[in-house]
Protein backbone atom coordinates (compact mmCIF):
# COMPACT_ATOMS: atom_id res chain seq x y z
CA UNK A 1 0.00 0.00 0.00
CA UNK A 2 1.29 3.54 -0.79
CA UNK A 3 3.82 2.48 -2.75
CA UNK A 4 6.39 2.20 -0.09
CA UNK A 5 9.56 -0.25 -0.43
CA UNK A 6 9.86 -2.79 2.63
CA UNK A 7 12.10 -0.71 4.12
CA UNK A 8 10.08 2.54 4.53
CA UNK A 9 7.45 1.30 5.24
CA UNK A 10 9.27 -0.47 8.26
CA UNK A 11 10.72 2.72 9.45
CA UNK A 12 7.59 4.81 9.54
CA UNK A 13 6.15 1.83 11.18
CA UNK A 14 8.65 2.13 13.78
CA UNK A 15 8.14 5.75 14.66
CA UNK A 16 4.17 5.30 14.35
CA UNK A 17 3.99 2.81 16.87
CA UNK A 18 6.70 4.40 19.11
CA UNK A 19 6.09 7.81 18.70
CA UNK A 20 3.48 8.33 21.33
CA UNK A 21 4.09 5.16 24.12
CA UNK A 22 7.65 6.99 24.42
CA UNK A 23 6.48 10.54 24.69
CA UNK A 24 4.75 9.40 27.20
CA UNK A 25 7.12 6.94 28.99
CA UNK A 26 9.61 9.99 28.97
CA UNK A 27 6.82 12.30 30.16
CA UNK A 28 5.40 10.94 32.95
CA UNK A 29 8.09 9.11 34.22
CA UNK A 30 11.79 9.98 33.40
CA UNK A 31 10.35 13.67 33.16
CA UNK A 32 9.00 13.71 36.72
CA UNK A 33 11.84 11.86 38.17
CA UNK A 34 14.45 13.91 37.51
CA UNK A 35 12.57 16.92 38.07
CA UNK A 36 12.36 15.26 41.56
CA UNK A 37 15.91 15.93 41.92
CA UNK A 38 16.48 19.17 40.69
CA UNK A 39 12.82 20.19 42.29
CA UNK A 40 14.75 18.64 46.23
CA UNK A 41 17.45 21.18 45.85
CA UNK A 42 15.05 23.78 45.63
CA UNK A 43 13.12 26.10 48.38
CA UNK A 44 10.34 25.59 45.56
CA UNK A 45 6.91 26.62 46.71
CA UNK A 46 4.51 25.28 44.19
CA UNK A 47 3.43 28.55 43.06
CA UNK A 48 6.02 30.64 42.86
CA UNK A 49 7.76 31.38 39.37
CA UNK A 50 12.01 30.86 40.40
CA UNK A 51 13.01 28.14 41.81
CA UNK A 52 15.92 28.73 44.11
CA UNK A 53 18.69 26.61 44.71
CA UNK A 54 19.13 25.91 47.86
CA UNK A 55 21.53 23.06 47.78
CA UNK A 56 21.29 20.19 49.99
CA UNK A 57 19.21 22.33 52.78
CA UNK A 58 16.33 20.03 52.42
CA UNK A 59 18.46 16.57 52.98
CA UNK A 60 20.04 18.27 55.57
CA UNK A 61 16.84 19.13 57.02
CA UNK A 62 15.52 15.58 56.85
CA UNK A 63 18.12 14.15 58.61
CA UNK A 64 18.05 17.00 61.42
CA UNK A 65 14.10 16.72 61.60
CA UNK A 66 13.15 13.75 63.47
CA UNK A 67 9.43 14.23 62.93
CA UNK A 68 10.18 14.48 59.65
CA UNK A 69 11.39 10.61 59.63
CA UNK A 70 9.11 9.56 62.23
CA UNK A 71 6.67 7.96 59.58
CA UNK A 72 9.44 6.10 57.93
CA UNK A 73 9.77 4.35 61.35
CA UNK A 74 6.24 3.38 60.55
CA UNK A 75 7.58 1.69 58.06
CA UNK A 76 8.64 -1.28 59.77
CA UNK A 77 5.28 -2.39 61.46
CA UNK A 78 3.94 -3.20 57.97
CA UNK A 79 7.50 -4.70 57.14
CA UNK A 80 6.54 -7.11 60.39
CA UNK A 81 3.35 -7.80 59.00
CA UNK A 82 4.81 -8.19 55.53
CA UNK A 83 6.86 -10.95 56.78
CA UNK A 84 4.34 -12.70 59.01
CA UNK A 85 2.07 -12.38 55.84
CA UNK A 86 4.78 -14.31 53.55
CA UNK A 87 5.05 -16.93 56.28
CA UNK A 88 1.06 -17.47 56.34
CA UNK A 89 0.36 -17.04 52.35
CA UNK A 90 3.65 -19.70 52.26
CA UNK A 91 1.87 -22.22 54.69
CA UNK A 92 -1.56 -21.69 53.12
CA UNK A 93 -0.55 -21.79 49.71
CA UNK A 94 1.19 -25.43 50.56
CA UNK A 95 -2.21 -26.75 52.08
CA UNK A 96 -4.25 -25.31 48.88
CA UNK A 97 -1.77 -27.21 46.88
CA UNK A 98 -2.01 -30.39 48.36
CA UNK A 99 -5.32 -32.62 47.98
CA UNK A 100 -7.03 -31.01 51.38
CA UNK A 101 -10.70 -31.34 50.70
CA UNK A 102 -11.83 -28.05 49.90
CA UNK A 103 -8.55 -26.65 48.70
CA UNK A 104 -10.23 -24.55 45.88
CA UNK A 105 -12.75 -23.30 48.47
CA UNK A 106 -10.11 -21.63 50.63
CA UNK A 107 -7.97 -20.40 47.92
CA UNK A 108 -10.76 -18.57 46.53
CA UNK A 109 -11.62 -17.21 49.87
CA UNK A 110 -8.19 -16.33 51.22
CA UNK A 111 -7.56 -14.69 47.46
CA UNK A 112 -10.22 -12.51 46.92
CA UNK A 113 -9.72 -9.59 49.25
CA UNK A 114 -6.96 -8.64 46.96
CA UNK A 115 -9.10 -7.75 44.19
CA UNK A 116 -11.24 -5.90 46.14
CA UNK A 117 -11.38 -1.94 46.10
CA UNK A 118 -8.37 -0.38 48.35
CA UNK A 119 -10.99 2.47 49.86
CA UNK A 120 -14.01 0.31 50.19
CA UNK A 121 -11.80 -3.04 51.85
CA UNK A 122 -10.31 0.42 53.83
CA UNK A 123 -13.26 1.19 55.13
CA UNK A 124 -14.54 -2.64 55.84
CA UNK A 125 -12.08 -1.95 58.62
CA UNK A 126 -12.73 1.28 59.64
CA UNK A 127 -16.00 0.26 60.62
CA UNK A 128 -15.13 -3.19 61.98
CA UNK A 129 -12.37 -1.48 64.78
CA UNK A 130 -15.00 0.79 65.34
CA UNK A 131 -15.50 1.12 69.42
CA UNK A 132 -18.65 -1.18 70.32
CA UNK A 133 -18.07 -2.26 66.32
CA UNK A 134 -18.56 -5.38 64.51
CA UNK A 135 -15.19 -6.60 65.82
CA UNK A 136 -15.67 -5.81 69.39
CA UNK A 137 -18.76 -7.45 69.55
CA UNK A 138 -17.72 -10.27 67.48
CA UNK A 139 -15.10 -11.23 69.96
CA UNK A 140 -17.48 -10.88 73.03
CA UNK A 141 -19.65 -13.22 70.98
CA UNK A 142 -16.71 -16.02 71.32
CA UNK A 143 -16.39 -15.17 74.76
CA UNK A 144 -12.99 -13.15 74.59
CA UNK A 145 -14.45 -9.99 76.05
CA UNK A 146 -10.91 -9.28 77.85
CA UNK A 147 -9.52 -8.91 74.40
CA UNK A 148 -11.31 -5.88 73.35
CA UNK A 149 -9.61 -2.46 72.92
CA UNK A 150 -9.82 0.99 71.38
CA UNK A 151 -8.54 -0.95 68.34
CA UNK A 152 -8.02 2.48 66.92
CA UNK A 153 -7.52 5.54 69.43
CA UNK A 154 -5.05 3.43 71.21
CA UNK A 155 -1.98 4.53 70.21
CA UNK A 156 -0.19 1.27 71.17
CA UNK A 157 -2.33 -0.87 68.87
CA UNK A 158 -3.77 1.19 66.18
CA UNK A 159 -0.55 0.42 63.84
CA UNK A 160 -1.42 -3.43 64.40
CA UNK A 161 -4.43 -2.79 63.81
CA UNK A 162 -3.80 -1.19 60.24
CA UNK A 163 -1.56 -4.03 59.54
CA UNK A 164 -3.74 -7.11 60.14
CA UNK A 165 -6.12 -5.15 57.63
CA UNK A 166 -2.80 -4.63 55.22
CA UNK A 167 -2.59 -8.39 55.72
CA UNK A 168 -6.07 -9.29 55.41
CA UNK A 169 -6.40 -7.16 52.01
CA UNK A 170 -2.72 -8.73 50.40
CA UNK A 171 -2.15 -11.97 51.53
CA UNK A 172 -3.89 -13.73 48.85
CA UNK A 173 -1.70 -11.98 46.24
CA UNK A 174 1.36 -13.57 47.91
CA UNK A 175 -0.34 -17.15 48.10
CA UNK A 176 -1.18 -16.89 44.91
CA UNK A 177 2.66 -16.16 43.39
CA UNK A 178 3.62 -19.12 45.73
CA UNK A 179 0.47 -21.27 44.48
CA UNK A 180 1.78 -20.85 41.03
CA UNK A 181 5.17 -21.88 41.79
CA UNK A 182 4.26 -24.74 43.68
CA UNK A 183 2.37 -25.86 41.18
CA UNK A 184 5.40 -26.33 38.31
CA UNK A 185 6.86 -28.33 40.82
CA UNK A 186 6.92 -32.05 39.43
CA UNK A 187 4.64 -34.44 41.22
CA UNK A 188 7.29 -37.54 40.60
CA UNK A 189 9.79 -35.59 42.96
CA UNK A 190 7.62 -35.67 45.61
CA UNK A 191 6.36 -39.37 45.02
CA UNK A 192 10.36 -40.47 44.44
CA UNK A 193 10.80 -38.59 47.74
CA UNK A 194 7.50 -40.56 49.55
CA UNK A 195 9.25 -44.03 48.18
CA UNK A 196 12.52 -42.71 50.17
CA UNK A 197 10.55 -42.34 53.11
CA UNK A 198 11.26 -38.59 53.37
CA UNK A 199 8.46 -36.68 55.89
CA UNK A 200 6.27 -34.27 54.67
CA UNK A 201 9.04 -31.49 56.36
CA UNK A 202 11.66 -33.74 54.60
CA UNK A 203 10.03 -32.96 51.63
CA UNK A 204 9.40 -29.20 52.04
CA UNK A 205 12.94 -28.71 53.07
CA UNK A 206 14.47 -30.45 49.99
CA UNK A 207 12.06 -30.37 47.35
CA UNK A 208 9.72 -27.09 47.65
CA UNK A 209 12.46 -24.65 49.37
CA UNK A 210 14.91 -24.95 46.63
CA UNK A 211 12.22 -24.89 43.66
CA UNK A 212 10.22 -22.03 45.54
CA UNK A 213 13.43 -19.52 46.71
CA UNK A 214 13.67 -17.06 43.53
CA UNK A 215 9.81 -15.87 44.18
CA UNK A 216 10.79 -15.89 47.78
CA UNK A 217 13.06 -13.36 46.94
CA UNK A 218 10.93 -11.42 44.67
CA UNK A 219 8.26 -11.35 47.70
CA UNK A 220 10.38 -10.18 50.30
CA UNK A 221 11.29 -7.23 47.59
CA UNK A 222 7.86 -6.75 47.19
CA UNK A 223 6.92 -7.09 50.47
CA UNK A 224 9.56 -4.06 51.56
CA UNK A 225 8.77 -2.09 48.46
CA UNK A 226 5.37 -2.40 49.74
CA UNK A 227 5.81 -1.54 53.03
CA UNK A 228 7.45 1.78 52.32
CA UNK A 229 4.51 2.64 50.02
CA UNK A 230 1.72 2.40 52.37
CA UNK A 231 -0.83 4.81 51.81
CA UNK A 232 -4.50 3.98 51.11
CA UNK A 233 -4.87 2.23 54.72
CA UNK A 234 -4.05 4.57 57.13
CA UNK A 235 -5.22 7.31 54.95
CA UNK A 236 -8.51 6.01 54.83
CA UNK A 237 -9.03 3.89 58.30
CA UNK A 238 -7.35 6.80 60.37
CA UNK A 239 -6.48 9.88 58.30
CA UNK A 240 -2.54 9.57 59.78
CA UNK A 241 -4.28 9.95 63.55
CA UNK A 242 -2.70 8.60 66.85
CA UNK A 243 1.12 8.34 65.19
CA UNK A 244 0.01 5.83 61.88
CA UNK A 245 1.48 8.47 59.27
CA UNK A 246 3.25 6.93 56.87
CA UNK A 247 6.18 7.99 54.88
CA UNK A 248 4.24 8.49 51.03
CA UNK A 249 1.30 10.44 53.52
CA UNK A 250 4.14 12.78 54.97
CA UNK A 251 5.56 13.69 51.89
CA UNK A 252 2.33 14.35 49.88
CA UNK A 253 1.38 16.15 52.73
CA UNK A 254 4.47 17.95 52.92
CA UNK A 255 3.80 19.02 49.25
CA UNK A 256 0.29 19.65 48.87
CA UNK A 257 -0.62 20.95 52.23
CA UNK A 258 2.40 22.78 53.40
CA UNK A 259 3.49 23.49 50.21
CA UNK A 260 6.88 22.68 50.76
CA UNK A 261 8.00 20.96 47.04
CA UNK A 262 11.40 21.05 47.57
CA UNK A 263 11.16 19.24 51.01
CA UNK A 264 8.66 16.92 49.31
CA UNK A 265 11.00 16.43 46.36
CA UNK A 266 13.75 15.49 49.31
CA UNK A 267 11.47 13.00 50.92
CA UNK A 268 10.36 11.44 47.57
CA UNK A 269 14.60 11.14 46.27
CA UNK A 270 15.07 9.16 49.75
CA UNK A 271 12.04 7.25 49.72
CA UNK A 272 13.28 6.16 45.49
CA UNK A 273 16.85 5.87 46.51
CA UNK A 274 15.97 3.01 49.25
CA UNK A 275 13.54 1.30 46.59
CA UNK A 276 16.31 1.16 44.03
CA UNK A 277 18.53 -0.14 46.56
CA UNK A 278 16.72 -3.03 47.57
CA UNK A 279 15.79 -3.77 44.17
CA UNK A 280 19.31 -3.93 43.16
CA UNK A 281 19.89 -6.04 45.72
CA UNK A 282 16.94 -8.49 45.18
CA UNK A 283 18.61 -9.01 41.77
CA UNK A 284 22.05 -9.81 43.34
CA UNK A 285 20.87 -11.87 45.65
CA UNK A 286 17.81 -13.93 44.09
CA UNK A 287 18.45 -12.65 40.06
CA UNK A 288 17.34 -15.31 37.69
CA UNK A 289 19.23 -16.89 35.56
CA UNK B 1 10.27 -44.41 40.19
CA UNK B 2 10.48 -48.48 39.81
CA UNK B 3 7.40 -49.11 41.30
CA UNK B 4 5.05 -46.36 39.82
CA UNK B 5 6.10 -48.15 36.20
CA UNK B 6 5.61 -51.43 38.07
CA UNK B 7 2.01 -50.61 38.56
CA UNK B 8 1.30 -48.59 35.20
CA UNK B 9 2.33 -52.31 33.53
CA UNK B 10 -0.11 -53.77 36.04
CA UNK B 11 -3.13 -52.01 34.81
CA UNK B 12 -2.72 -53.14 31.07
CA UNK B 13 -2.25 -56.42 32.27
CA UNK B 14 -4.94 -56.44 34.29
CA UNK B 15 -6.63 -53.10 34.96
CA UNK B 16 -9.84 -53.76 36.73
CA UNK B 17 -7.67 -55.92 39.28
CA UNK B 18 -5.46 -53.66 39.98
CA UNK B 19 -7.21 -50.94 40.05
CA UNK B 20 -9.57 -53.09 43.04
CA UNK B 21 -6.57 -53.20 44.51
CA UNK B 22 -4.99 -49.76 44.24
CA UNK B 23 -8.16 -48.57 46.03
CA UNK B 24 -8.06 -51.20 48.47
CA UNK B 25 -4.46 -50.12 49.10
CA UNK B 26 -5.76 -46.14 49.64
CA UNK B 27 -8.37 -47.23 52.07
CA UNK B 28 -6.10 -49.48 53.91
CA UNK B 29 -3.51 -46.48 53.95
CA UNK B 30 -6.08 -43.71 55.10
CA UNK B 31 -7.62 -46.23 58.10
CA UNK B 32 -3.97 -46.69 58.85
CA UNK B 33 -3.12 -43.05 58.95
CA UNK B 34 -6.32 -42.84 60.86
CA UNK B 35 -5.16 -44.57 64.00
CA UNK B 36 -1.92 -42.43 64.16
CA UNK B 37 -2.38 -39.64 66.56
CA UNK B 38 0.50 -38.04 64.61
CA UNK B 39 -1.26 -37.95 61.55
CA UNK B 40 -4.76 -37.19 62.87
CA UNK B 41 -2.93 -33.93 65.01
CA UNK B 42 -1.18 -32.45 61.60
CA UNK B 43 -4.58 -32.85 59.51
CA UNK B 44 -7.21 -31.27 62.21
CA UNK B 45 -4.38 -28.28 62.69
CA UNK B 46 -4.12 -27.91 59.16
CA UNK B 47 -7.93 -27.49 58.61
CA UNK B 48 -8.03 -25.65 61.80
CA UNK B 49 -5.83 -23.16 60.47
CA UNK B 50 -7.76 -22.53 57.55
CA UNK B 51 -11.00 -22.53 58.72
CA UNK B 52 -9.71 -19.64 61.38
CA UNK B 53 -8.22 -17.98 57.91
CA UNK B 54 -11.69 -18.49 56.59
CA UNK B 55 -13.01 -16.97 59.71
CA UNK B 56 -11.16 -13.74 59.36
CA UNK B 57 -11.25 -13.37 55.75
CA UNK B 58 -15.20 -13.35 55.92
CA UNK B 59 -16.27 -11.76 59.54
CA UNK B 60 -15.22 -7.53 58.56
CA UNK B 61 -17.21 -7.43 55.21
CA UNK B 62 -19.88 -9.62 56.22
CA UNK B 63 -20.30 -7.58 59.40
CA UNK B 64 -21.09 -4.59 56.98
CA UNK B 65 -23.19 -6.74 54.72
CA UNK B 66 -25.39 -7.05 57.77
CA UNK B 67 -25.19 -3.13 58.67
CA UNK B 68 -25.90 -2.46 55.17
CA UNK B 69 -29.86 -3.91 56.22
CA UNK B 70 -30.81 -2.31 59.61
CA UNK B 71 -31.81 0.73 60.54
CA UNK B 72 -29.52 3.24 62.46
CA UNK B 73 -31.46 2.56 65.18
CA UNK B 74 -31.00 -1.71 65.08
CA UNK B 75 -27.36 -0.74 64.14
CA UNK B 76 -27.14 1.00 67.63
CA UNK B 77 -28.63 -0.97 69.69
CA UNK B 78 -28.19 -4.51 68.57
CA UNK B 79 -24.62 -6.20 68.45
CA UNK B 80 -23.13 -5.95 65.02
CA UNK B 81 -22.69 -9.90 63.77
CA UNK B 82 -26.71 -10.25 64.66
CA UNK B 83 -28.54 -10.71 61.93
CA UNK B 84 -30.78 -7.40 60.61
CA UNK B 85 -34.43 -7.51 61.52
CA UNK B 86 -35.27 -7.62 57.88
CA UNK B 87 -32.79 -8.06 54.47
CA UNK B 88 -35.53 -6.68 53.01
CA UNK B 89 -34.93 -2.88 54.62
CA UNK B 90 -33.26 -1.53 51.22
CA UNK B 91 -33.21 2.48 52.99
CA UNK B 92 -29.43 2.33 53.06
CA UNK B 93 -29.37 1.51 49.34
CA UNK B 94 -31.45 3.79 47.88
CA UNK B 95 -30.35 6.72 50.43
CA UNK B 96 -27.12 5.82 49.24
CA UNK B 97 -27.28 5.92 45.68
CA UNK B 98 -29.52 9.02 45.82
CA UNK B 99 -26.79 11.27 47.84
CA UNK B 100 -23.54 9.63 47.55
CA UNK B 101 -22.39 10.35 43.62
CA UNK B 102 -22.33 6.50 43.12
CA UNK B 103 -24.17 6.45 39.58
CA UNK B 104 -21.89 9.49 38.60
CA UNK B 105 -18.77 7.31 40.25
CA UNK B 106 -19.40 4.52 38.21
CA UNK B 107 -19.69 6.46 35.22
CA UNK B 108 -17.00 8.18 35.31
CA UNK B 109 -14.57 4.86 36.48
CA UNK B 110 -16.49 3.37 33.55
CA UNK B 111 -15.01 6.03 30.61
CA UNK B 112 -11.57 6.06 32.31
CA UNK B 113 -11.58 2.37 32.29
CA UNK B 114 -12.90 2.24 28.96
CA UNK B 115 -10.10 4.84 27.75
CA UNK B 116 -7.32 3.27 29.45
CA UNK B 117 -7.79 -0.09 28.76
CA UNK B 118 -7.90 0.92 24.67
CA UNK B 119 -5.43 2.71 24.60
CA UNK B 120 -2.94 0.09 26.49
CA UNK B 121 -3.81 -2.23 24.12
CA UNK B 122 -3.57 -0.36 20.90
CA UNK B 123 0.02 0.89 22.53
CA UNK B 124 1.09 -1.96 24.23
CA UNK B 125 0.68 -4.52 21.32
CA UNK B 126 2.10 -1.82 19.49
CA UNK B 127 5.49 -1.12 21.47
CA UNK B 128 5.76 -5.00 21.60
CA UNK B 129 5.32 -5.68 18.09
CA UNK B 130 8.12 -3.18 16.79
CA UNK B 131 10.18 -4.43 19.85
CA UNK B 132 9.95 -8.05 19.05
CA UNK B 133 10.24 -8.24 15.12
CA UNK B 134 12.49 -5.25 13.77
CA UNK B 135 15.85 -4.35 14.34
CA UNK B 136 16.85 -0.85 14.32
CA UNK B 137 18.72 1.73 15.92
CA UNK B 138 18.53 2.44 19.66
CA UNK B 139 16.12 -0.49 20.23
CA UNK B 140 18.64 -1.64 22.62
CA UNK B 141 17.76 2.26 23.84
CA UNK B 142 14.29 1.64 23.92
CA UNK B 143 14.37 -1.52 25.96
CA UNK B 144 16.42 -0.02 28.37
CA UNK B 145 14.22 2.67 29.14
CA UNK B 146 11.47 0.79 29.73
CA UNK B 147 13.44 -1.83 32.37
CA UNK B 148 14.78 1.68 34.08
CA UNK B 149 11.40 3.20 34.08
CA UNK B 150 9.84 0.11 36.08
CA UNK B 151 12.09 0.57 38.97
CA UNK B 152 10.52 3.95 39.28
CA UNK B 153 8.11 3.57 41.68
CA UNK B 154 5.09 5.75 40.12
CA UNK B 155 3.97 6.43 44.33
CA UNK B 156 7.28 8.52 45.17
CA UNK B 157 7.61 10.80 41.79
CA UNK B 158 3.55 12.28 42.15
CA UNK B 159 4.81 15.63 43.56
CA UNK B 160 6.65 15.71 40.37
CA UNK B 161 4.13 14.19 38.06
CA UNK B 162 1.86 16.92 39.28
CA UNK B 163 3.30 19.49 37.64
CA UNK B 164 3.42 18.20 34.39
CA UNK B 165 -0.29 17.11 34.63
CA UNK B 166 -0.92 20.91 35.90
CA UNK B 167 1.22 22.10 32.84
CA UNK B 168 -1.02 20.18 30.17
CA UNK B 169 -4.15 21.49 32.06
CA UNK B 170 -5.26 17.98 32.96
CA UNK B 171 -6.45 18.70 36.74
CA UNK B 172 -9.91 17.84 37.09
CA UNK B 173 -10.22 16.34 33.79
CA UNK B 174 -10.21 12.44 33.28
CA UNK B 175 -7.70 12.60 30.90
CA UNK B 176 -4.64 13.09 33.83
CA UNK B 177 -5.51 9.88 35.28
CA UNK B 178 -6.34 8.25 31.91
CA UNK B 179 -2.89 9.10 30.62
CA UNK B 180 -1.23 7.94 33.98
CA UNK B 181 -2.71 4.62 33.59
CA UNK B 182 -1.21 4.20 29.91
CA UNK B 183 1.83 5.85 30.13
CA UNK B 184 3.05 4.70 33.93
CA UNK B 185 2.68 1.00 32.76
CA UNK B 186 5.03 -0.67 31.60
CA UNK B 187 4.45 -4.25 33.19
CA UNK B 188 2.04 -4.91 30.47
CA UNK B 189 4.44 -4.16 28.13
CA UNK B 190 6.29 -6.90 29.40
CA UNK B 191 3.23 -9.57 29.03
CA UNK B 192 2.84 -8.93 25.66
CA UNK B 193 6.73 -8.78 24.82
CA UNK B 194 6.65 -12.40 26.28
CA UNK B 195 3.72 -13.58 24.33
CA UNK B 196 4.68 -11.87 20.93
CA UNK B 197 7.88 -14.56 21.50
CA UNK B 198 5.70 -17.42 21.17
CA UNK B 199 4.02 -15.96 17.97
CA UNK B 200 6.34 -17.53 14.79
CA UNK B 201 8.16 -15.56 12.57
CA UNK B 202 6.64 -17.65 10.02
CA UNK B 203 3.45 -15.84 10.14
CA UNK B 204 4.66 -12.44 9.40
CA UNK B 205 7.08 -14.10 6.22
CA UNK B 206 4.20 -15.95 4.81
CA UNK B 207 1.94 -12.53 5.10
CA UNK B 208 4.91 -10.52 3.60
CA UNK B 209 5.31 -12.70 0.69
CA UNK B 210 1.34 -12.10 0.28
CA UNK B 211 2.22 -8.97 -0.04
CA UNK B 212 0.84 -7.55 3.12
CA UNK B 213 2.04 -4.58 4.98
CA UNK B 214 3.45 -4.57 8.11
CA UNK B 215 0.30 -2.36 9.33
CA UNK B 216 -1.77 -5.10 8.04
CA UNK B 217 0.29 -8.17 9.68
CA UNK B 218 -0.01 -6.52 13.16
CA UNK B 219 -3.47 -5.78 12.25
CA UNK B 220 -4.62 -9.02 10.92
CA UNK B 221 -2.28 -11.64 12.01
CA UNK B 222 -0.44 -10.31 15.09
CA UNK B 223 -3.27 -8.84 17.40
CA UNK B 224 -5.67 -11.80 16.80
CA UNK B 225 -3.33 -13.81 18.16
CA UNK B 226 -2.15 -11.78 20.98
CA UNK B 227 -5.56 -12.33 22.21
CA UNK B 228 -4.97 -14.16 25.03
CA UNK B 229 -2.31 -11.38 26.23
CA UNK B 230 -4.78 -8.56 25.87
CA UNK B 231 -7.15 -10.93 27.92
CA UNK B 232 -4.81 -11.12 30.95
CA UNK B 233 -3.82 -7.21 30.45
CA UNK B 234 -7.23 -6.71 30.54
CA UNK B 235 -7.71 -8.07 33.72
CA UNK B 236 -4.72 -7.08 35.82
CA UNK B 237 -5.74 -3.11 34.74
CA UNK B 238 -9.30 -3.47 35.54
CA UNK B 239 -8.57 -5.17 38.95
CA UNK B 240 -5.84 -2.19 39.43
CA UNK B 241 -8.10 0.99 37.69
CA UNK B 242 -11.46 0.05 39.32
CA UNK B 243 -9.45 -0.06 43.19
CA UNK B 244 -6.78 2.83 42.22
CA UNK B 245 -7.46 5.78 44.71
CA UNK B 246 -3.73 7.58 44.64
CA UNK B 247 -4.36 8.79 41.13
CA UNK B 248 -7.68 10.05 41.49
CA UNK B 249 -7.12 11.59 44.84
CA UNK B 250 -4.80 13.69 43.19
CA UNK B 251 -5.64 14.18 40.09
CA UNK B 252 -9.98 14.25 40.06
CA UNK B 253 -10.50 16.64 43.35
CA UNK B 254 -13.55 17.99 42.02
CA UNK B 255 -17.45 16.38 42.75
CA UNK B 256 -18.36 16.06 39.13
CA UNK B 257 -15.16 13.91 38.26
CA UNK B 258 -15.18 11.08 41.07
CA UNK B 259 -14.33 7.55 40.50
CA UNK B 260 -16.10 4.65 42.16
CA UNK B 261 -12.75 5.16 45.09
CA UNK B 262 -13.06 8.76 46.06
CA UNK B 263 -17.00 9.28 45.98
CA UNK B 264 -16.70 5.94 49.00
CA UNK B 265 -14.06 8.17 50.47
CA UNK B 266 -16.18 10.97 50.14
CA UNK B 267 -18.67 9.42 52.28
CA UNK B 268 -17.60 9.79 55.92
CA UNK B 269 -17.80 13.76 55.09
CA UNK B 270 -21.43 13.58 53.05
CA UNK B 271 -22.88 10.66 55.68
CA UNK B 272 -20.74 11.68 59.00
CA UNK B 273 -21.61 8.65 60.90
CA UNK B 274 -24.03 7.05 59.29
CA UNK B 275 -22.62 3.67 59.10
CA UNK B 276 -25.83 2.06 58.07
CA UNK B 277 -25.87 4.13 54.76
CA UNK B 278 -22.12 3.91 54.25
CA UNK B 279 -21.90 0.27 54.88
CA UNK B 280 -24.62 0.11 51.66
CA UNK B 281 -22.58 1.92 49.65
CA UNK B 282 -19.49 -0.11 50.38
CA UNK B 283 -21.32 -3.30 49.50
CA UNK B 284 -22.62 -1.06 46.25
CA UNK B 285 -18.74 -1.11 45.02
CA UNK B 286 -17.83 -4.80 46.28
CA UNK B 287 -20.78 -6.59 44.76
CA UNK B 288 -19.31 -6.11 41.32
CA UNK B 289 -15.51 -6.80 42.14
CA UNK B 290 -16.43 -10.07 44.03
CA UNK B 291 -19.28 -11.16 40.43
CA UNK B 292 -16.19 -10.61 37.98
CA UNK B 293 -13.53 -12.92 40.17
CA UNK B 294 -15.65 -15.59 40.81
CA UNK B 295 -16.51 -15.48 37.04
CA UNK B 296 -12.79 -15.03 35.75
CA UNK B 297 -11.25 -16.93 38.60
CA UNK B 298 -8.48 -18.90 36.66
CA UNK B 299 -7.39 -16.12 34.03
CA UNK B 300 -7.13 -13.43 37.39
CA UNK B 301 -4.86 -16.46 38.92
CA UNK B 302 -2.72 -16.69 35.79
CA UNK B 303 -2.75 -12.60 35.10
CA UNK B 304 -1.80 -12.20 38.27
CA UNK B 305 1.19 -14.73 38.64
CA UNK B 306 2.40 -13.49 35.24
CA UNK B 307 2.25 -10.26 35.48
CA UNK B 308 3.94 -10.15 39.18
CA UNK B 309 6.68 -12.82 38.31
CA UNK B 310 7.66 -11.59 34.60
CA UNK B 311 7.40 -8.00 35.38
Amino acid sequence: MFNLTLRQQQRLIIVAFLAIPLTLLFTLSYYPASQLFYMSVTDWDGYAPVKNLIGVENYRYLAEEPAILAPLLNTLYYFVGAVIQLVLSLWFAVLVNSKLAGRNLFKTLLFIPFVLNAVAASMVFQIFYQVDGAFDNFLAAIGLDAWIMPWLMDASVVNWSLVAASVWRYLGFNLILFYGVLQSIPQDQYEAARIEGAGEWQQFRFITLPSIKMVIGLQVLLAFVGSLSVFEIPMIITKGANGTKTFVMATLETAFNFNDFGLASAMAVLLLVIVVFFMVLQKILFGEK
Amino acid sequence: MDTANLSTRAVSNNPNKVVRNEAEIRKARFMNKLGQPHWLFWTAFKYLTLILAAIAVLVPPYAVLLASFKTSREYYTTSKVSLPESFMNFDNYVRVFADGDLGLAFTNTGIILAASLFLTVVFGTQVAYVLSRFEFRGKKLVLLAYVIAMVIPAVTTQVATFEVIKALGLINHKGSVILLYIGADVVMIYVFLQFMKGIPLELDEAAKIEGASYFLIYRKIILPLLKPAIATVIILRTIFIYNDFYFPLLYLPERTQVTVSTALYKFTSVFGTEWTTISAGIVIILVPSIVIFLTLQKQIYAGVTNGAVKG
